[in-house]
Order: structure tokens, then C-alpha cells, then sequence
């Protein structure tokens, strides 16, 4: 814990947080302006029901929050897809077979150098009916084959840079090549990783809002269709956009607290 | 050294290249079991390849290799039931730097002979007394200074309870004052009749510890001897060579 109240320390709060606050505020400031000079009439008083509703004495999810949920479902079983299936393409193309490289670097370049939206039309419409696949499970292929070609290139570059002398240490204790790969080589190349990995659990959220053209009900969605029936665009599109953010950012926070207590440990 | 396999690792014309540049010249070398050579000669002379030809990191590309009784053809690694039978020590210790010393100790232990867990600590305590750092236990490698380091990664080696045991310079990365309590634990394992060689250019452990000291140079064996024939009559012009080169320029202590 004490690690939690040194990161939150008054003097990081000032120097990491401090800009942002003002930028927002001017940011606020300036869209408020703004739309009084169009006319708009804000309504924030309504918009505490998309997110929770209280009837009968009882509490429900809106439609915001069952979005979020939604989206951090989707987010959660493609980042864990998005893994393995990098992880898998990385090995395969520092691997010795041939055919495996290739397959690797198809997969890598077909997927690099086609739309994410077109990669997920053709999982609805093409693949998907052909496999049987329902939408969520569509969606949540589509997006882990999308960020798992380059996520596999950050893995890539982490297994490429390991230190071979700790291979050598592990082969000579007799350790099998999997037993190196899960004790020795995954957990030092997992930390070393975890910044930029990050970044690319960030874009899988941010990216999992595509989903809403396939309609599924995720955040987006559920944004889009609350304003289509109450007209809410400014109000709904700032909140929508301010709870990607808010998880996001909790997310890098999180990555960052663990970084920084891999720092300790050694 | 002829060719006949009577030693625990045996040699017999073996031939290898890094591409065009041969490192290893019809190498024939018999070690006994039990025996401790010290390997030396100029970098590149090829000693490191030589020692990692036996535990097979490298393999070599013409002749025999024997390993206890195993015969080892050109490209070929080593068949399961060896894997750990033969330990190797690092010049940069390479310790896993995500475990604590007793996790080092205990890893291969656990996953490779199958031991339990309780059975591997103790062990791995045993030896950790050994190297006489036994309240490091549950330090992190980073937290140790390079001797401690290279002691654990010696007391890492014997916990797999290796009949061979190789050094590759094992005290070069270490500053001065750190290299005598490594080479005092390396003394203290002639005893158990573990077979060593030992890649050094430490001759005055050359001279006390070992039983035969070999010289290469340009990937071949110039000459074997034992320690008080090498430095005090060695027969080769190039064993000369070496030796006043090197004692040179060792710090007068």
C-alpha cells in the first residue's frame, strides 16, 4: 500500500496530473461556450438514469453501464485470445520449420494490411455463417486476430532481445524447452513487455467499439441508440467517450503501479 | 589420448566451424572421471566452444564425442536422460533474476528429477551452506554482489547432483577482491569427485587445484601437462609464450 500513497504522492499528483486537469477544464469551458453560441440546451440532469435506474425500490443497470459491461467483456476474452494467439505467432516465426514462418508471416501481413472493419464484415457475413459463429463470438475472433498480428511483433522483439545466456542457464539445468519458455523466458519478457503491451490492451478497448456495426449492444451502441430516441448527442457522446477513458487510463495506472513494483522485487 | 574411449568424456578427432573459421582443430582429449582440468590459451583459442561442445549448447561437426558412455555423432543433441547430468557455470553467473536464490536452486530440482518441494529446499539449503551464503536464501539475485552471485549459481549446478561439472571463466566478470571466494568454493568440490573443467586464466588455481592443465591455441591442443610440468617446464614454444604473457600481467598482490 505504501507503494499506492507513494504514487499518489502530492508532488507527482501536481507534476503527472495537474496539466491534464487544466487542459480538460479549458477544454470544458470552450464546448460549453461553444454550444451556448449554437443554442444547444444541455440536459446532464437526465443522464444519471442511462447509467443507473432506481424503480420500486430496487436498483438497475441503464443502458450505458449493461454497454460497459458488454464492451469490457469483449475486451476482456480478446485480450486473452489476443495473447495466446500472439504469442503463438511470434514463436512460430522465430521457429526453425519453414512452413511455420510462413504461416506466421501470412497471417501477419493479411491482417496488417487489410481494414479492421472489412476483417469484421467478412467474419459476419462470410466466415461466421459458414462456422456457425454467433456475433459475440464473431466479434471478439475478429478482434483478436486483428491485435494479436501486432501485438505478435512486440513479442517478437522481446524474445529476440532476451538475453541468451539465461536459455543456456535453463538447457544446462536440464530444463525442458517448455519448461524454459514457462519459467524462465515468458515471466522476464512478460515484464519487460508490459508497457507496450498496455498500449495495445488500450487500443483492444478502444477498438472493441467497431462491434457496434455488427449490433452488438456495447457501449457505443447503447450510446448511439439513446441518442436516437432522446437527442441527447452532446451529453451521451461525452459520457460515452469519458468512460472509455476512464477505463483506459485505470488500466495504464494499474500497468504502471506494476512496473513500478517490479522495480522493488529486484 | 588416442581415440580409445576410456575416459568420461572423450574426444576423437573432432572438427567444427563457425562458417568459414575453424574453432575447433582435431581436438583428441581424454578426461578421467573424478578429474579437474583447467582449460587456457588466447581468446579465441576455442576452449569455451570445446567446453560447450561436452554439455552440447554447441555441437561439433566431424569426429566422436563420448559423454559418459554416450556417444555423441556431429550435430547431434543430447538424448533426454543426460539433460542436467552435466552442469555448466557461467561467466556472467546468469542467474534468473526473476527468482529469489532458493527458486534458482530449486526449479530444476522440482521440474526435471520430480522432487517435492520440501525435499528440493533442503537440498538446495544444503548446498547454499556449501557456498557458505545460506542466510541469502531468499534475497533476490540483483541484491547479491558478484561473488555471492556466482556462488549461487555453482550451488544451482550441484543441486541436479551433476557428475560433470564445466566452468566457463567463471571468475572474468568478477572484480578482484571477489575472485578468491569463488575459486575457494571451486577448490573445495575437487573432494567430491565431481569430474571438472574449468575454462580460467587463473594459474595459481591453475597450479594448486587442478590435475592437468591443457593449452589451446587456434582451436588445436597445443599441450596437456600436469600443473608443475606446465608452468615450470612447459615443452611449446606458444605454451611459453602464453605463460609470459599472462603471468605478466597478473596483479602483484
Amino acid at each position: 500500500m505504501s507503494c499506492l500513497f507513494r504514487y499518489l504522492s502530492i508532488k507527482r499528483f501536481l507534476s503527472s496530473w495537474l496539466i491534464p486537469v487544466v487542459i480538460i477544464g479549458l477544454l470544458t469551458f470552450l464546448v460549453s461556450r461553444g454550444a451556448e453560441n449554437i443554442n444547444y440546451q444541455w440536459q446532464w440532469y437526465r443522464v444519471g438514469e442511462f447509467l443507473i435506474q432506481f424503480d420500486k425500490g430496487e436498483w438497475f443497470a441503464g443502458p450505458l453501464l449493461k454497454g460497459l459491461l458488454i464492451t469490457l467483456k469483449i475486451s476482456l476474452l480478446s485480450l486473452l485470445l489476443t495473447l495466446v494467439l500472439s504469442l503463438s505467432t511470434a514463436i512460430l516465426r522465430l521457429s526453425s520449420s519453414i512452413v511455420g514462418r510462413g504461416l506466421a508471416r501470412g497471417y501477419l501481413e493479411l491482417i496488417r494490411n487489410t481494414p479492421l472493419l472489412i476483417q469484421l464484415y467478412l467474419m459476419y457475413f462470410v466466415f461466421g455463417p459458414i462456422l456457425g459463429w454467433d456475433k459475440m463470438t464473431t466479434a471478439i475472433i475478429s478482434l483478436s486476430l486483428f491485435q494479436a498480428a501486432y501485438t505478435s511483433e512486440i513479442f517478437r522483439a522481446g524474445l529476440r532481445a532476451f538475453n541468451r545466456g539465461q536459455i543456456e542457464a535453463g538447457l544446462s539445468l536440464g530444463l525442458s524447452r517448455t519448461d524454459n519458455y514457462r519459467y524462465i523466458i515468458l515471466p522476464q519478457v512478460f515484464r519487460q513487455m508490459l508497457p507496450p503491451l498496455t498500449n495495445e490492451a488500450v487500443s483492444l478497448i478502444k477498438n472493441s467499439s467497431i462491434v457496434s456495426v455488427i449490433a452488438i449492444f456495447d457501449l457505443t451502441t447503447q450510446g448511439r441508440n439513446i441518442i436516437a430516441k432522446t437527442f441527447l448527442t452532446f451529453e451521451v457522446w461525452l459520457m460515452v467517450a469519458a468512460i472509455y477513458l476512464i477505463i483506459t487510463l485505470t488500466l495504464s495506472l494499474i500497468a504502471s503501479m506494476v512496473e513500478r513494483r517490479k522495480v522493488f522485487m529486484k | 589420448m588416442n581415440g580409445d574411449f576410456k575416459g568420461v568424456i572423450n574426444f576423437n578427432k573432432v572438427n567444427k566451424w563457425f562458417g568459414e573459421f575453424q574453432v575447433l582443430r582435431d581436438i583428441d582429449l581424454s578426461i578421467q572421471k573424478g578429474e579437474c582440468i583447467v582449460l587456457c590459451g588466447p581468446s579465441g583459442s576455442g576452449k569455451s566452444t570445446l567446453i560447450r561442445c561436452i554439455n552440447r549448447l554447441e555441437t561439433h561437426d566431424q569426429g566422436l564425442i563420448e559423454i559418459q558412455g554416450v556417444l555423441l555423432a556431429p550435430g547431434k543433441t543430447f538424448p533426454n536422460n543426460l539433460l542436467g547430468k552435466i552442469g555448466m557455470v557461467f561467466q556472467d553467473f546468469n542467474l534468473f533474476p526473476h527468482m529469489t536464490v532458493l527458486n534458482n536452486l530449486t526449479l530444476a530440482p522440482i521440474r526435471n528429477l520430480k522432487l517435492a518441494r520440501e525435499e528440493a529446499e533442503q537440498i538446495a539449503l544444503t548446498y547454499l551452506e556449501r557456498v557458505h551464503i545460506r542466510d541469502q536464501a531468499n534475497k533476490y539475485p540483483d541484491q547479491l554482489s558478484g561473488g555471492q552471485q556466482q556462488r549461487v549459481a555453482i550451488a544451482r549446478a550441484l543441486c541436479m547432483k551433476p557428475e560433470i561439472l564445466l566452468f566457463d571463466e567463471p571468475t572474468s566478470s568478477l572484480d578482484p577482491e571477489m575472485i578468491r571466494e569463488v575459486l575457494d568454493v571451486i577448490s573445495e568440490l575437487t573432494e567430491d569427485g565431481i569430474t571438472m573443467v574449468c575454462v580460467t586464466h587463473e594459474m595459481g588455481f591453475a597450479r594448486k587445484v587442478s590435475d592437468r592443465v591443457i593449452f589451446m591455441d587456434h582451436g588445436e591442443i597445443v599441450e596437456v601437462a600436469k600443473p608443475s610440468d606446465f608452468f615450470d617446464r612447459p615443452n611449446q614454444e606458444r605454451t611459453k609464450t602464453f605463460l609470459n604473457n599472462i603471468l605478466h600481467y597478473e596483479p602483484s598482490s
